[in-house]
């Protein structure tokens, strides 16, 4: 087994909200204690719906913010936001890829930024390193001239895995990728992804809302609710057995590409609570169908189930 | 026939010529049905509804042979008379509920209008209605979130909003244009369900627009697939899943990756055509790996055992 590039532990981070002139602000518990390893070569998966704190989590991860308190390993040495040495190590790509690059610069300065900030590379040299990224994504020499409104999603979302890829980094966290992008563009953008993994054993965080493309690229699963980690495993345990009500209601509600296919769909009752006004014990419990007193009053611990983790009183 | 539409074109007047959104797109509904239209982005499924409903703007060219609902020649029609079926007798509802949705009038004003407008009920009856409505999709304890403004509620809630306005003149026909897009999945199983309940309990034709396959096939009756402003294929749903025959179907269902099998997709190369670079006869030629030489040259319509394929090579039988 391969020793994990990327270790946290107990990773919280919390956003202080006004709540109004002369009233105490609010704590949003935007990340709650998440614990998780990484290896070269790995994908791990996070999965939630919005407000569950995976996007803040890719911003712990990538030293964007510092954690509120918990511990990041990279290397197993204390990751430090703002080191030089640990921001080529890290790299991320964004969401929506009209938003994440800059209109008013050419694609060849897009990718040569990162080498001119970190590196004491020449003009020549970044040049080169900038090209051959741009045939690694698949983007032709001619686009080197070029701005970002002359390409399609597709293409810039192409341009934001070539910047990623720039300082050679050796974690890729990859906060919901594909999902501004058509479904034809998607499974280009998936397979570029693949192979760069093959090619140059990157570890990826992947950060996704939808279950299908993550039950075809992930190695491992992590499932959050409200901050917190409510189930984590191997993609294919968490996938084919899910312990947590709150994955298996996931997993049902997810639509399925095959109209033969009949099932019993687990109807989530309800929405996601505030974040700055969460419910007592688990805080699953008002939308659980299995949830009683003792869920209401204290909260569940992640602890091991046979081959993955879970926080929850009613399924071991 | 409830919905009638044949040969369909929407040409916007933009600053390179005229761009073709739709290119001569049939549509039929009945009441009581559900239909789909798949398509990425770019294949004109809003646009040839947004034609339907009059909501287009000037710039917009809509031409058709054929545009009938019910027996109103929405073609012919004026204005005022459109807006008389629209709202009452045909609905939408829109992708981005929170934009969708006023931002400066209460949740009540808001569905009570529909009330005033075509119905003009007077007060008493519009709040009792408008209670009634949003106790009908779901909102819990209506008489209070009728002085809710939109801002207050979340995505699902704007999106049940929505829909109690568009039913508000029990219509029937009602438009989803990519209803749930914006919405997490446990709310969009949620959103879903509640409109086949509806579709069902009320008799309603369903039109659903949408880019999602799993929505598709989980919802759906007959599906309409378009690429590039045209329909390629029209088949009923499980057929359509079973045994696709435009190559682009074929494609399409093949990138799913609950489909795939080992680490590769099979992808589809390249990008839906724009206004420059439109292919001479079939759109979907260059992408396609079925593609001869005459395929440049002209494309011919299949007929109903090929999903009306718009297609010269069809994909037959069993093999996808």
């Amino acid at each position: 087994m391969s020793h994990p590039i990327l270790q946290g532990t107990d990773l919280v981070r919390y956003y202080e909200v006004s709540k109004g002139l002369m009233k105490k602000p609010g704590l949003v518990k935007a990340l709650d204690g998440a614990s998780f390893t990484l290896s070269a070569g790995k994908t791990l998966a996070v999965v939630g719906e919005s407000g569950c704190g995976k996007s803040t989590l890719a911003r712990v991860v990538s030293m964007i913010e510092e954690p509120t308190s918990g511990k990041l390993l990279i290397d197993g040495q204390a990751a430090i936001v703002g080191s030089v040495e640990n921001r080529k190590a890290v790299q991320i790509v964004f969401q929506d890829p009209y938003g994440s690059l800059n209109p008013r610069h050419k694609v060849g300065y897009i990718l040569e930024e990162p080498l001119l900030l970190n590196t004491d590379m020449d003009g020549i040299a970044r040049r080169k390193r900038a090209e051959e990224t741009m045939e690694r994504v698949g983007l032709r020499p001619e686009h080197y001239e070029r701005y970002p409104h002359m390409f399609s999603g597709g293409q810039r979302q192409r341009i934001a895995i070539a910047r990623a890829l720039m300082l050679n980094p050796r974690v890729l966290v990859l906060d919901e990728p594909v999902s501004a992008l058509d479904l034809s563009i998607q499974a280009q953008v998936l397979n570029i992804l693949a192979d760069l993994q093959t090619d140059l054993g990157l570890a990826y965080l992947f950060i996704s809302h939808d279950l299908s493309v993550v039950k075809h690229i992930a190695d491992d699963v992590m499932v959050m609710y409200l901050g917190k980690v409510v189930e984590a495993g191997a993609a294919k345990d968490v996938f084919g057995a899910p312990k947590h009500p709150y994955t298996e209601a996931l997993l049902s509600a997810t639509p399925i590409a095959n109209p033969g296919h009949k099932k019993q769909r687990i109807m989530l009752r309800g929405e996601l609570p505030s974040p700055l006004n969460p419910p007592e014990g688990c805080y699953f419990s008002p939308r659980c169908r299995f949830a009683d007193d003792t869920c209401r009053a204290t909260a569940p611990e992640l602890e091991t189930v046979g081959t993955v983790k879970v926080a929850c009183f009613h399924r071991r | 026939m409830l919905l009638n539409i044949q040969n369909l074109s929407v040409e916007f007047q933009t600053a390179g010529g005229m761009f073709r959104a739709v290119d001569g797109v049939d549509i039929q509904c009945e009441r009581g049905e559900i239909l789909s239209i798949v398509g990425e982005s770019g294949s004109g499924k809003s646009v040839s509804m947004l034609a339907m409903m009059g909501l287009l703007p000037w710039t917009a060219k809509i031409t058709a042979d054929h545009m009938f609902f019910q027996d109103h020649d929405l073609l012919s029609m004026n204005k005022s008379a459109h807006r008389k079926i629209i709202g009452r007798d045909m609905a939408m509802i829109f992708q981005e509920p929170m934009s969708s949705l006023n931002p400066c009038f209460t949740v009540g004003f808001q569905i009570a209008e529909v009330l005033r407008l075509h119905f003009g009920m007077g007060r008493k009856e519009r709040r009792k209605r408008s209670i009634e409505l949003l106790d009908q999709v779901g909102i819990p304890a209506p008489e209070t979130r009728l002085a809710a403004f939109p801002h207050q509620l979340s995505g699902g809630m704007s999106q049940r909003v929505m829909i109690a306005m568009a039913l508000a003149g029990d219509p029937k026909l009602l438009i989803a244009d990519e209803p749930t897009t914006a919405l997490d999945v446990t709310i969009q199983a949620q959103i879903l369900e509640l409109l086949t309940g509806l579709q069902r309990e009320k008799n309603m034709a369903l039109i659903l627009i949408t880019h999602d396959m799993g929505v598709v096939a989980e919802t759906a009756e007959r599906v309409q697939v378009q690429y590039a402003g045209q329909k390629v294929e029209e088949q009923h749903v499980m057929e359509l899943f079973n045994t696709p025959h435009h190559p682009y179907t074929a494609a399409l269902l093949a990138a799913l990756p609950e489909r795939a099998e080992g680490r590769h997709l099979p992808s589809i190369p390249g990008v839906v055509p724009g206004q420059f670079d439109r292919p001479p006869a079939c759109l979907f030629a260059p992408r396609c790996t079925r593609k001869k030489d005459d395929c440049d040259r002209a494309v011919v319509r299949q007929d109903a055992n090929l999903g009306h394929a718009l297609c010269n090579y069809p994909i037959r039988g069993g093999a996808t």
